[in-house]
């Protein structure tokens, strides 16, 4: 379909764009006066945290807006054309031919009804460039390449029948059936395990070189862009903050706001032995009706330190937080906390018990009922357990506002109008005012921006320290562990592979699955990507 | 929005602050954007609430009162004439809203109390009770309502107090089955999870965690639901069995005065007469359907085109 092929010449240029969206009564701005010129066969890297207008940005590329958003001003230049000024119709004889998408959950946007390789080629037959034979085994061709497993027959299945990764590569074979001129990336690998990210990006790093193709990758993690991109936006406010190539970006970052996203990863705490034991899993089963997902699991963790367990999803991570809260009676073994052994199920166990024990959640928009303002949110808690009420109530919210560095003006807030961030220190503050002993944190930050994260991370640390608290620490982020924990426990498949200091752990040699993992987290290196997928073809 | 310095503060993240708004602002706002069928159906119920509240202030005579003329016509004595025994039709026009409406809001109330409170525990414990109680109302849901209705009420016999017993049981196994699938969305959510970690017990969890959440779709029932419970009264009631005389009420005097219908062709008022109270019984249904529809549209989150 090219028909302006060849590195250099100009294929999308966006001048003072400014979009704007509806919500509240209320027209506001999203995207502030951006500029951006991208050439055939490059490669862009669009980063900036959650609301900065950078998904908006990449779909108005395509000329596209979402429901209750409008192109307020600017032009989007797309070989020679103006989208802004083309009337839908006009614009879909672009869409899903020479401009495709990869959106973030391919889970959520495949069609559950059709066939893998019927919605990989849909479009592509649609404008009548390929026969629909042709556009088959071109559609074979793309899953080899993107080293899909049986790629002859993989596109007879339906997307429940593939996992989250393989989904995730066949939908950018979608994107590049027809061999657009440009795609737009948006976050596709952020629901991933790193073990399968990194399938993913050499799969898609190679589709984009081989075909030579113009690419905008928006993510939040800059390790991942600078894997992917030829040259780095980033964006803030709906304003562009700096742009520079990969190298440059990540070498002598300009503004001080880039800088600060490039120091997050260097968090880390200096490691505590443990004193005496408070929790210990002794040789845990447990299952789920006749599926066993806990094999035997032995966890010690000290008073006053942060035991992280590391693992995929489907490990048993999030299960064994489970047996622990009672909410998963185990099967065998069992759970001493604070040299007692707990009653397995919640419903037997006292409410001092259950107070000492609480849980800070992933999801912190699930966690808090939309319907109660943050004050009641914090406020049960204090009634329920410690029976306070009236003016000793609200100035212990007031406290615990304080604590999680917010203060009263959030009072009368519901979940709703919080930042992802101020949603997971409410979360934390509903913990904390059951004044407990130990808390089981999920995933807390996997779900936040990078700033946001090591806000949370600091702030989990502080509290650790000031009140003695004990943290369970659930992630898949290896980067989180180093920056919290004090000992690592490795989880695969309902089993413990390994577990000890932080340092221990992370010094080699390791256990194959602790290599792998470790290996796949990506490095801020532009180089990173290509050394570990020689270094694996060798070994 | 504010444009904030490079360091970071976990207060001053961005997040969508909704302006402050007091109920009635915000009830002034959605009145201001609904359509025309919506004011219209609000200005129907209003007019039929008022009419019920102050029935004997509106009506020029008493709802059982007896006039030596049987079956006269319009007049400016008798706006719609009287009925075979001689009582004013305008005047058991105006308490059968009172009594037909009254009993059938009475009757929805009810179903929603057993319906929603039986569905809500359903869906928090989704074991043998679930089972239980949705394979009875699988069971009742079988059964054709009005004819069940009908032998119910012959056993039980034909009082107000009966007729709104068994309508509000057999109408809540609808309310049952909305309540528990909505429900059942909520329950999954971390935040119910958080609940039962906490200790909170069912009722709690029921009123305070799972409630407001479903609220939307159960209000929009109970419009829809008064809808069928008004039209079940009012065809039992066609039928013989359910508000019993002397009491004013719109299904019965459609039945007593049906054979003036044939008249039509000398005196075509006359024949209008039994079609009065079937019009008021059809134009509060499409009010209150054309408010349902409204609100419907508003809570579920789709945004009218720009």
């Amino acid at each position: 379909m090219s028909s302006n092929s060849g590195k250099g010449d100009i294929l999308l240029e966006i001048k003072n764009l400014e979009i704007e969206g509806f919500s509240d009564e209320k027209w506001h701005d999203i995207v502030k006066g951006v500029d951006l010129t991208l050439r055939c066969g490059e490669v862009m890297g669009l980063i900036g945290e959650s609301g900065a207008g950078k998904s908006t940005l990449g779909l108005a590329a395509m000329g596209f807006t979402q429901p209750g958003c409008r192109i307020k001003a600017g032009q989007i230049k797309f070989d020679g054309v103006d989208l802004a000024k083309l009337s839908d119709a006009k614009k879909r004889s672009y869409w899903g031919t020479r401009m495709t998408y990869v959106a973030q959950s391919a889970a959520a946007s495949f069609n559950p009804a059709h066939r893998l390789i019927v919605q990989t080629t849909a479009s592509t037959i649609r404008s009548g460039s390929k026969s629909k034979e042709d556009a088959y085994r071109d559609a074979r061709g793309l899953y080899e390449t993107l080293n899909l497993p049986d790629p002859k027959n993989i596109g007879e299945r339906y997307p429940h029948q593939v996992s989250g990764g393989q989904l995730q590569r066949v939908m950018t074979a979608m994107a590049m059936s027809p061999r657009p001129d440009l795609i737009i990336f948006d976050e596709p690998t952020t629901a991933l395990d790193v073990t399968t990210q990194v399938e993913v990006l050499s799969a898609m790093r190679e589709i984009v070189e081989t075909f030579n193709t113009a690419a905008i990758y928006i993510t939040h993690d800059l390790a991942v862009v600078a894997q992917m991109a030829d040259f780095i936006k980033v964006l803030r406010y709906g304003k562009e903050v700096e742009e520079a190539p990969t190298r440059q970006m990540l070498a002598t970052p300009k503004e001080a706001y880039t800088k600060s996203l490039w120091s997050v990863r260097s968090l880390e705490k200096e490691e505590q032995k443990g004193g005496n034991s408070l929790l210990s899993l002794k040789g845990i089963d447990a299952s789920y009706g006749t599926a066993k997902v806990l094999h035997n699991v032995n966890i010690e963790v000290a008073k006053g330190t942060t035991v992280a367990v590391v693992g995929e999803s489907g490990s048993g991570k999030s299960t064994t937080a489970r047996v622990i809260t009672g909410l998963l009676p185990q099967t065998a073994g069992s759970v001493e906390f604070d040299g007692k052994a707990l009653p397995k199920s919640l419903s037997e166990r006292t409410k001092e018990e259950k107070r000492r024990i609480q849980m800070i959640y992933q999801m912190a928009d699930t966690a808090m009922n939309p319907r109660q303002t943050v004050g009641e949110i914090i406020g049960r808690p204090l009634e329920f357990y410690l029976g306070m009420r009236g003016a000793e109530k609200s100035r212990r919210i007031l406290d615990l506002l304080e604590m999680i560095e917010l203060n009263g003006d959030f009072m009368q807030r519901l979940p709703g109008e919080l930042s992802g961030g101020q949603k997971q220190r409410i979360c934390i503050a509903r913990a904390l005012a059951a004044e407990p002993d130990f808390i089981i944190c999920d995933e807390v930050t996997s779900a936040l921006d990078q700033i946001v994260q090591e806000g949370i991370l600091k702030l989990l640390m502080r509290l650790q320290k000031e009140l003695g608290l004990t943290y369970l620490f659930i992630t898949h982020d290896i980067s989180t562990v180093k920056a919290i924990s004090d000992q690592v426990v490795v989880m695969n498949q309902g089993e413990v592979v390994e577990q000890g200091q932080k340092t221990d752990v992370f010094q080699p040699p390791h256990p194959e699955y602790t290599e792998l993992l470790l290996s796949s987290v990506p490095e801020m290196d532009p180089d990173w990507l290509t050394n570990l997928n020689a270094a694996r073809r060798a070994g | 929005m504010t444009q904030n310095p490079d360091t970071y503060s976990a207060a001053g993240e961005v997040g969508a602050v909704l302006e402050k708004r007091t109920f009635w602002t915000r009830l002034k706002l959605d009145l201001k954007k609904s359509p025309w069928s919506a004011r219209f159906g609000m200005v129907i119920i209003f007019i039929y609430a008022m009419l019920a509240i102050f029935a004997p202030v509106f009506a020029p005579y008493g709802e059982a009162q007896v006039f030596p003329t049987p079956y006269a016509p319009w007049s400016s004595e008798f706006i719609f004439g009287t009925d075979q025994i001689g009582r004013d039709i305008f005047s058991r026009l105006i308490y059968g809203a009172r009594n037909t409406v009254g009993i059938a809001v009475a009757t929805t109330f009810l179903a929603f109390l057993i319906g929603g409170a039986l569905g809500l525990i359903a869906a928090i414990n989704r074991s043998y009770i679930d089972q239980a109680l949705s394979r009875l109302v699988d069971v009742f849901m079988a059964i054709p309502s009005l004819i069940f209705a009908l032998v119910l009420l012959s056993i039980f016999g034909s009082t107000v107090l009966n007729l709104i017993i068994i309508i509000a049981v057999l109408d809540s196994t609808r309310v049952f089955r909305l309540t528990r699938a909505v429900a059942i969305n909520v329950v999954v959510m971390d935040y119910v999870e958080a609940a039962r970690l906490r200790g909170e017990g069912l009722g709690w969890i029921m009123r305070k965690e799972i409630l407001p959440n479903i609220m939307p779709p159960l209000i929009a029932e109970f419009g829809l639901r008064f809808c069928f419970v008004f039209l079940s009264i009012a065809a039992l009631s066609f039928l013989g069995v359910g508000i019993q005389p002397p009491t004013a009420d719109w299904g019965s005097m459609v039945r007593e005065n049906a054979s003036l219908i044939q008249f039509a062709q000398y005196d075509l008022k006359a024949g209008l007469t039994p079609l009065l109270p079937a019009a008021a019984i059809a134009l509060l249904t499409v009010a209150v359907n054309f408010v349902v529809d409204w609100f419907l549209h508003k809570t579920s989150g789709l945004r009218d085109e720009q």
